[in-house]
């Protein structure tokens, strides 16, 4: 069984988009129960990353195995992978046209062929942890963008993920709300789920990390310990990282 | 700060918005003589208008409008014969029913809808027309008005809704088979050398009905990524678009004749809507197109992530956002078709102004061609006004969450 070696494992890993090479030999594994920070400039390549992971980039070279699935060209593989892994984005994607319950609700209704009252329950509850259960008849667009992005982790939550994927979900929130979303996340990790986290919210990662992964030009610089990496980096591009963006 | 701190502290120096009244004699002198040249351009167009309008007036005034009362029943039902009218409307009364009916159980824009059909039905039975009709126009409310009742009572039930839709759904093929007749039982009346302006309806109706699903599914397959399909959608649409629709008619109508053995040639009235129905459906693909590539690619992504495959990513997420987006022009192409379906006219097909054309050259309505054409022009106005009312309203309704 391939599954003993870990719940996410990377062989090499190649990514190209049209001559650039995005993703250059990605080797890593991580186990289950496992908390993960991903950092490192913008376009090193840690979205892209992250992306391959439930096939919204597809990669072109060596081998990506999610929960003991091989990720291929074959349909039926990808959608599996796809009920296992929830993902929330930057931009928080909400459909726009669906109230937060529908948002929520769908995904269980239509993929896990839920009763709509049992999906509906599933979603209140849901709603209730990330703590907006007062607004779910609302439209996504009458929610602060803090709101928004708890709602985007219930729909994903919605599915009973294994594997949780966060692309820079504080990016592009006010200061003021970033807390509330980070404060979700960190609940989530003491729960147990196996997360991936592409962020630049140090404070988050010392604090809720296992380990770190720093990221420059396709490549995997660096991972370690928070503990370590704060305060004992050994690769000089990541002391650069480090010097660059905790000065201030 | 507690929190009693904070709230005063948020209605703290709030002013209300300046006011933004001007006096008429101050609003005139800013706006239409500030200058010489303004007041000089004022004074010629206010002529111009006032000249244009009187001189209208005036030939509304002596105009022959008896023309469109003596000849209504022709231009609306064409020569439909009088025994057989109860069928025409016995369809008016089924349509009035179900408008009702969804009324009383939705409310909203159906209500207003079916309002109006009623009102507008008491209204004409009001004027003088033969005692007959009025009869047929008060019916009309009644039966708005009972599908009303049944509808508020049905209100919530499962099987009510259910009876709903499948009552439009089946509302129309039991229209035409009303006013066609079914052999042996109800007599024949062919459509095309006899109803009017209910052939430019029932086009219309056609041709909205298959058009927009067959342009959904051209546009969906533009951008498949399957190279044949995406091939043949393209070269359709491009090729339709390419081409006035008279010529397709005269081809549907001229070349099909020389191509096609009789025995399995549609009727021409068929061929019509059909010619109609392919046309507009290569312009509504394009419009449909234009709502698919306006939805961002987040949506795809959040889609795909939650475990939606790509049909249900379509059906659920995609297309709703983008037919929303597209309503203004997709209403637009509907209005063109209902107003298209006059180019029938040219093929043998005794539409409205066919029929109209016919009356302008009876001895007796000589030099009425102004008063039909008017006549003409407000029934489309009214019904395309109508349609457009409606769309505004449905984006209204769909609007409500929109970021």
């Amino acid at each position: 069984m391939i599954n003993n070696e870990g719940i996410i494992i990377y062989r090499d890993v190649h990514k190209w988009y049209g001559d650039f090479h995005a993703l250059r030999g990605i080797t890593f594994t991580m186990q289950k129960g496992e908390v993960v920070v991903i950092c490192g400039p913008s376009g090193s390549g840690k979205s892209t990353c992250i992306r391959t992971i439930n096939r919204l980039e597809e990669h072109q070279r060596g081998e990506i195995i999610v929960d003991g699935m091989e990720l291929t060209n074959d349909l039926r593989n990808i959608e599996a992978i796809r009920r296992e892994v929830g993902m929330v984005f930057q931009q928080f994607n909400l459909f726009p046209h669906l109230t937060v319950l529908q948002n929520v609700s769908l995904a269980p209704f239509w993929v896990l062929k839920m009763k709509k009252s049992k999906a509906e329950e599933v979603a209140l509850k849901l709603l209730e942890r990330v703590g907006i259960p007062e607004q779910v008849q609302k439209y996504p667009a009458q929610l602060s963008g803090g709101q928004q992005q708890r709602v985007a982790i219930a729909r994903a939550l919605a599915m009973s993920p294994k594997i949780m994927l966060f692309d820079e979900p504080t990016s592009a929130l006010d200061p003021e709300m970033i807390k509330e979303v980070l404060d979700v996340m960190k609940n989530l990790a003491r729960s147990g789920m196996t997360m991936i986290v592409v962020t630049h919210e140090m404070g988050f990662a010392r604090e809720v990390a296992d380990r770190i992964v720093f990221f420059d030009y396709g490549q995997l610089v660096e991972q370690n310990t928070p503990e370590e990496f704060f305060h004992n980096p050994k690769h000089d591009r990541t002391k650069l990282f480090l010097s660059q963006i905790l000065d201030y | 700060m507690d929190e009693n701190q904070l709230a005063g502290y948020a209605d703290k120096n709030q002013l209300p918005p300046p006011s933004e009244r001007i006096p008429v004699i101050r609003w005139l002198k800013q706006n239409l003589f500030s200058s010489w040249f303004n007041a000089i351009l004022t004074v010629v167009s206010t002529a111009l208008i006032m000249t244009i309008v009187f001189g209208l007036l005036r030939w509304a005034m002596g105009a022959r409008w008896e023309v469109i009362p003596a000849n209504l029943k022709l231009l609306l039902v064409g020569t439909y014969p009088v025994e057989h009218l109860w069928r025409v409307w016995a369809t008016v009364y089924l349509i009035a029913f179900l408008l009702g009916f969804s009324s009383g159980a939705h409310g909203g824009l159906m209500r207003r809808v079916s309002t109006v059909v009623a009102l507008v039905s008491v209204v004409l039975a009001i004027l003088p027309f033969p005692w007959g009709t009025r009869g047929w126009l008060f019916g009309t409310a009644i039966a708005a008005a009972v599908g009303f009742g049944l509808g508020y009572l049905g209100k919530g039930i499962r099987w009510c809704k259910r009876l709903e839709i499948v009552s439009w759904v089946l509302s129309f093929p039991i229209s035409l088979i009303f006013l066609n007749g079914v052999g042996g039982i109800l007599p024949v009346i062919k459509g095309r050398t006899t109803w009017g302006f209910m052939l430019n309806l029932i086009g219309a109706v056609v041709g909205i009905g298959l058009s927009f699903p067959v342009g959904v599914l051209l546009a969906l397959g533009r951008r498949s990524k399957l190279p044949a399909i995406r091939l043949v959608c393209t070269a359709y649409i491009e090729i339709i678009r390419g081409v006035p629709l008279i010529s397709l008619l005269f081809m549907a109508s001229i070349m099909l004749q020389l191509l096609l053995p009789a025995s399995v040639r549609p009727d021409l009235l068929i061929r019509a809507m059909m010619t109609i129905t392919a046309f507009s459906a290569a312009y509504m693909a394009e419009n449909v197109r234009g709502g698919l590539q306006a939805i961002p690619q987040g949506q795809y992504e959040a889609a795909y992530a939650v475990g939606l495959n790509r049909a249900l990513t379509t059906i659920l997420i995609i297309l709703p956002q983008a037919l929303r987006i597209v309503i203004p022009a997709i209403v637009g192409q509907f209005i063109a078709l209902f107003m298209d379906t006059t180019l029938f006219g040219f093929i043998a097909i005794l539409e409205l102004l066919n029929i109209t054309r016919s009356i302008m050259g009876n001895l007796e309505w000589r030099g009425t061609i102004f008063e039909l054409y008017m006549f003409i022009g407000v029934v489309f106005w009214i019904l395309c006004y109508s349609m457009s009312y409606v769309s505004r309203r449905i984006e209204k309704t769909l609007g409500v969450g929109e970021r």
